[in-house]
């Protein structure tokens, strides 16, 4: 039981993370937090194939001499494009919060919601 | 925050420092982590400590705003054109191999070319957003 | 003739960025036009070529699959492309008069490059055949649609496009951690390469987690009944163009691409024991009676609609989870019905917009007989979404009865049955309040006569609505066409 705690720890730690950013995406109603939260969720997804990729005894996939076991590159580079995606949904959800708190003058959800409901 | 002595000496002796190490990790991306998206994120990391010590107006004057629209749509450009061409060459769409006379030297060439577009579009948005989003702040 | 299918992601990727730097509003239009006209005509092409059942491949770089991306291109992955390249040329058409009076000036090209960035990324998903590459378009196609939606109006366009984007993007990051349990469990990206070698690491827990998630995902983005709720605010509060486009096409992509993980990338005899079906079948019911009770309970007309979209997906949904080859059948044939159905009635509400400044119901009286061709083709579209015999709809609905009769389940033929008849209450409460009310003082009698831009509808924008009109009695009448596509789109899935 031990074992299978300490061996898979990385897993354990990434859906600790996935959670974490899971309910701040869901109970707070700022929505700055809310991008935060989803930012830490797309993370912990990166983080989890990234450590797909570790082969045991494996080093950095860069070719050199010394070595003969690499790690697996390919979820590396999956996940470069990833991030990319994840940095450009952020930077648009940062620029909808600015217009939002300029047409609204809050940002919080529920006075936002308060607000469309009276129209 | 100009007026802060440290502050203004340090990041002008940073500045091209930094730039220089984006240029490194952008064309040192075949031989080491690096590549088209970190050159570009550390590149605006340069404009963007240049703009904070010294104010939008400054960063302004050093690169207007219609040269990074255009540098935006230039490295999907480049990054199309590489594509394009190899197509023109007989491959299918993105294969390197027929850029040059050798398969090796046309996967290198098309890879480089290829990550200097991502590099220029990254540093390019990078930089824009910043800069809409600075000027959204209500006048004082 | 192979590059043709790469051709269909080039010319946007390469004519966006440009479309962004020209700041003139007529010819980003014209640039915008060309590229659908030109991905209609290469679709149109690449149908007529996979349509008896053979397969267009294309390696992409040169890199052999399952090494490099391969999009292996059937009936299924043509008939979707043309059903977005289609209605792109469509709602193009009516953006020429649309668009300079919905978004403002300086917007307008970057409106445009939005617009082709997003008839790339749904074309993108309709063509591939990796998973990864097929959520690198799918964020694509997102993105560009939380951008487009934004450029709403109403303020409330920004919070519809805001909760969008965070439910979407949940959507699409359970999809990508379903990739990464398989991609665990196979080593392999390719489609074609995981199904083939299915049965060496079909035992691990971890398959059947990787399905449930990409199911999860997929169906958040394609608005499938209890994950529905970004998506009324989203298409009424969009500009017109984009609400025609939208209802069209986007949720149209995600089901296919759910068909293609439970058909395509899974054995069917792997899920069919799981309950699944089930599950999908009395949501697809609870879609169609929830969504049609909704729509009748709107006094706005494009929430209206956008509530109706949510039933027939729900008929969507009822129809591949018969697994069945009918079913199926009925399921791809109705991703084209509704896809001309719903976007004739966007047009027709985007006409109303621009004539009345206004899409309520109550203001909107009697305006029908002002415009009596215009209300016309709503007319005939709001038949085709009831299932009149002789337009579109009947032939969806006459395909999922007998399937559903073939299989014995009577609940679902009550359920479509139910299901029209509240559609008739909806439909009935647009005509009656456009044709038989009294007119009301509307802002059309505001305009200072002689303003000829306002008075009368524009002919670009009646001509869309009538080519949408016209499409829907005419591929009710001759189906031979699309039922030809979607049968053999459907015998291909079943066959892998």
């Amino acid at each position: 039981m031990i074992e299978y705690i300490v061996g898979h720890i990385n897993y354990w730690l990434i859906v600790a993370i996935m959670m974490v950013g899971l309910y701040t995406l869901m109970s707070r109603s700022n929505l700055i937090k809310k991008l935060a939260g989803l930012s830490m969720f797309q993370t912990a997804v990166i983080l989890f194939y990234v450590s797909l990729g570790k082969v045991t005894g494996g080093t950095v996939p860069i070719i050199s001499e010394e070595y003969s076991v690499y790690s697996n590159p390919l979820p590396q580079v999956l996940m470069l494009t990833a991030i990319v995606v994840g940095v450009a949904t952020t930077a648009l959800g940062f620029a909808l919060v600015i217009r939002i708190k300029e047409a609204y003058n809050s940002v919080e959800e529920n006075e936002i919601s308060a607000m469309d409901e009276k129209e | 925050m100009a007026n802060d002595l440290i502050l203004r000496v340090v990041t002008k002796w940073l500045s091209p420092i930094i730039i220089l190490f984006a240029l490194y990790v952008q064309f040192h991306g075949d031989y080491s982590p690096g590549g088209g998206f970190q050159a570009g994120v550390i590149f605006s990391s340069a404009i963007l400590l240049y703009s904070l010590t010294y104010g939008l107006d400054a960063a302004l004057q050093l690169i207007p705003e219609y040269i990074l629209r255009i540098g935006a749509s230039l490295g999907v450009l480049i990054y199309g054109g590489v594509g394009v061409a190899s197509m023109i060459l007989g491959g299918n769409f993105l294969n390197y191999s027929v850029l040059a006379s050798t398969p090796v030297a046309g996967q290198h060439l098309g890879i480089i070319i290829i990550e200097l577009g991502v590099g220029i579009t990254v540093a390019s948005v990078m930089v824009l957003l910043f800069f809409t989003f600075a000027r959204r702040v209500a006048p004082e | 003739m192979e590059q043709l299918t790469i051709l269909l992601i080039v010319i946007p990727l390469m004519v966006a960025p440009i479309t962004a730097l020209i700041p003139s509003e007529k010819v980003t239009w014209l640039l915008t036009l060309i590229v659908c006209l030109i991905s209609l005509a290469i679709s149109c092409y690449i149908l007529y070529e996979v349509i008896d059942g053979s397969h267009v491949i294309y390696e992409l770089g040169g890199w052999r699959p399952p090494w490099g991306i391969e999009y292996k291109i059937d009936s299924l992955n043509a008939f979707v492309a043309l059903i977005v390249s289609a209605m792109g040329c469509l709602s193009c058409l009516f953006a020429y008069r649309s668009v300079p009076d919905e978004i403002e000036e300086k917007m307008i090209p970057l409106f445009y490059a939005a617009f082709q960035l997003c008839l790339l990324g749904l074309l993108g998903i309709a063509l591939t055949g990796d998973i990864f590459n097929l959520f690198v378009f799918l964020e694509i196609s997102s993105l560009a649609t939380y951008a487009l939606i934004s450029m709403g109006k109403n303020r409330k366009a920004l919070t519809a496009a805001f909760s969008y984007l965070i439910l979407g993007t949940i959507g699409a990051t359970f999809f990508l951690i379903g990739v990464g349990f398989l991609f665990a469990a196979s080593g392999s990206l390719n489609t074609a390469d995981i199904a083939s070698r299915f049965d060496s690491f079909k035992d691990m827990q971890l398959v059947e987690t990787a399905l449930i998630f990409m199911v999860m995902g997929i169906a958040l983005k394609a608005a499938i009944f209890p994950l529905h709720s970004w998506l009324p605010n989203a298409y009424s509060q969009a500009p017109s163009t984009v609400g025609i486009f939208l209802s069209a096409t986007a949720t149209k992509v995600s089901i296919y691409v759910l068909l293609r993980i439970l058909y395509d990338l899974y054995p069917v005899d792997y899920w069919v024991n799981m309950l699944l079906p089930q599950i999908m079948l009395s949501l697809g019911c609870v879609a169609v009676i929830y969504g049609s009770y909704r729509a009748w309970q709107q006094t706005e007309m494009k929430r209206l609609l956008a509530f109706s979209s949510i039933a027939q997906i729900g008929y969507i949904v009822i129809g591949f989870s018969l697994v069945s080859q009918l079913g199926l059948t009925a399921a791809i044939l109705h991703l084209f019905n509704h896809a001309l159905i719903k976007s004739t009635l966007f047009i027709g509400a985007g006409i109303l917009l621009y004539r009345a400044n206004t899409t309520e119901l109550g203001s909107l009286r009697g305006l029908g007989r002002d415009m009596p061709w215009t209300f016309a083709a709503i007319t005939l579209a709001g038949l085709s979404l009831i299932g009149v015999p002789g337009t579109v709809g009947f032939v969806t609905k006459w395909y999922l009865l007998e399937a559903a009769v073939e299989k014995g389940m009577w609940i679902v033929v009550i359920t479509i049955v139910l299901g029209s008849v509240l559609a008739i209450g909806y439909v009935w409460k647009i005509v009656e309040n456009l044709y038989f009310r009294s007119k009301r003082k509307v802002h059309i009698q505001d305009v200072p006569s002689g303003d000829s831009a306002i008075a009368r509808t524009p002919k670009t924008m009646s001509a869309a609505l009538w080519i949408g009109a016209i499409l829907c009695i005419f591929f009710g009448l001759n189906t031979e066409l699309s039922f030809e596509a979607a049968s053999s789109a459907a015998t291909a899935l079943l066959k892998q």
